[in-house]
């Protein structure tokens, strides 16, 4: 049979943002893919130059919608080690808190969504339900369901009383019996197992050649961690243990977080035992010397990387992000070689992506010539204006809103 | 399965009546601004530490200021209100602030 290749995307029903997987197809078999993105550029690092550093980090919280702490946490450890002011003891710990409550809410909606995905929806309910209650409580300490705020350079905004600590106590057990159910589901339904095992193979090897981070990476047994072998915030003196399994499929990705959920309910108990007295933030100049600094950061999704470049003024000069599902969308081409058309949006999901993220810049090249060119705004400008002529629209009748 | 499915039919729905019932909001909730004009000494510290410029102090006669907050515009943060070292802007828990026309969403504090 000829070989057929399929688009899927940048608009399908399966995908929950724009992306495009150019699929070749021989009958129902997968013998090449292709991963295609830049559907989402938002021009976020270009803006934060034109920012103050105090106004970047609500900015920086909003490259992602759930894992905007991560994002605002891993710049402002950037940010404050060019200062030299690091965050107060019980700032770095309530951040951890909310780092890993942030991790249980991301991993119950990847739970939702991947059973969506497999058909499963009754498992979509029940988590996103029980996630819920982690937003009640992300909401009761921060003010905010998602984009939390609570980072600020050189501390935290919001303290965390003994009251606070006593209602998260009863939602962190009710969370945990929960996670007890997943765990038992994921590992013991047969109707799961079926849909996931040997789906999306991604093997060891793989995994480290083609720098997978994360739960994909963890899940093909590679024992990697940001918070035990980087550690920040307060990670450094908190016990946890890194899950690894070797299913290296979306059965084992499946697997390595829902038992993350479990590692996540012990750090959150650990640090309200243990949450230090003191201050919640130091004095943070408005004017950062120049310097430039990397920080890495265990977001739910993998590692997350932010280079900070600063000249001396309020404003940064360069910040750069590597969001962790750019790490991982090199592997989604080899995990789809060889599967069955229909295991594509499982094998997509299973990485948990989150592609808005993770687009940055796009070089766009000539096709026959390989020419690359940089547009600036204004020949960009022309240029969208221009390809709307040609298709008979004119903008003489439409006033700019943002201009008035 | 099926005890959850049992329970679900003698629980209330999880969803709320909106608009009769109004739900409740967490204290910490940072909703629409509120501006005490006298405590402002028009440093405009707010409007220059805010992330998207919603907000403009603008002066009105002799150590008098007044706020105009753009709603479509304003994220809340509250980065104002931790900003201004006078205590004159705060967040109230007011959320129901949508409405159809552009100008309406550029209000007066």
């Amino acid at each position: 049979m000829a070989k057929v290749v399929i688009p899927l995307g940048p608009q399908h029903p399966a995908l929950k943002e724009p992306a495009n997987f150019a699929l070749s197809l021989d009958g129902e078999r997968i013998i090449g893919a292709a991963v295609n993105l830049g559907y989402n550029h938002r021009g976020i690092e270009k803006a934060c130059e034109s920012r103050t550093f105090l106004q970047d980090v609500y900015l920086i919280e909003r490259i992602c919608g759930i894992c905007s702490h991560s994002h605002s946490t891993a710049f402002i450890n950037a940010v404050e080690e060019v200062a030299g002011a690091p965050a107060p003891k019980r700032a770095q710990w309530i951040r951890t808190l909310v780092a890993e409550l942030e991790r249980l809410h991301s991993h119950l909606l990847w739970l939702g969504v991947a059973g969506h995905e497999l058909g499963f929806d009754t498992l979509f309910m029940y988590s996103w339900r029980d996630r819920e209650l982690v937003l009640d409580l992300l909401a009761l300490l921060t003010g905010n369901r998602v984009n939390y705020g609570i980072n600020k350079l050189g501390g935290v905004r919001r303290d965390i009383t003994k009251d606070d600590v006593e209602k998260i106590r009863p939602v962190v057990d009710a969370l945990e019996e929960r996670t007890k159910y997943y765990i038992d589901l994921v590992t013991t339904e047969s109707t799961l197992a079926a849909r996931m095992l040997d789906v999306g193979r991604l093997c060891h090897e793989d995994a480290l050649t083609y720098g997978a981070s994360g739960p994909v990476a963890r899940a093909a047994a590679v024992d990697k961690d940001t918070r035990r072998d980087d550690p920040y915030s307060a990670y450094g003196e908190i016990p946890f243990d890194v899950i690894t399994d070797d299913h290296a499929d979306v059965y084992g990705r499946a697997v390595v977080r829902v038992k993350e959920l479990l590692e996540s309910c012990k750090i959150i108990r650990y640090v309200m035992d243990n949450l230090p007295e003191g201050p919640l933030e130091v004095k943070f100049p408005r004017k950062v010397p120049a310097g430039e600094a990397i920080s890495r950061y265990e977001a739910p999704r993998g590692e997350d990387v932010h280079y900070v470049k600063c000249n001396g003024t309020d404003m940064p000069e360069r910040v750069k992000v590597r969001a962790p599902t750019l790490a991982n969308a090199a592997s989604v081409a080899l995990m789809l070689q060889g599967g069955f058309l229909a295991d594509v949006p499982i094998v997509i999901a299973a990485i948990d992506p989150c592609f808005s993220c993770t687009d940055r810049m796009v070089a766009v090249k000539d096709e026959n010539s390989g020419a690359e060119g940089v547009m600036d705004w204004e020949s960009l400008r022309r240029y969208s204006i221009e390809w709307y002529m040609e298709r008979g629209v004119s903008f003489e009748n439409i006033q700019s809103e943002r201009d008035s | 399965m099926l005890p959850e499915a049992l329970k679900n039919m003698f629980e209330k729905p999880a969803t709320e009546g909106y608009p009769a019932n109004r739900g409740d909001v967490f204290p910490n909730m940072r909703g629409k601004l509120n501006f005490e004009a006298d405590k402002c000494v028009g440093c405009k510290l707010c409007s220059r530490d805010c992330p998207t410029g919603a907000l403009t102090i603008e002066k009105i006669g002799d150590k008098q200021f007044k706020a105009v907050l753009r709603l479509d515009k304003c994220i809340y943060c509250g980065q104002c209100a931790d900003s201004c070292n006078k205590s004159a802007l705060s967040c109230t828990h007011e959320f129901e602030l949508a409405s159809l026309s552009q100008e309406d969403l550029k209000v007066e504090l």
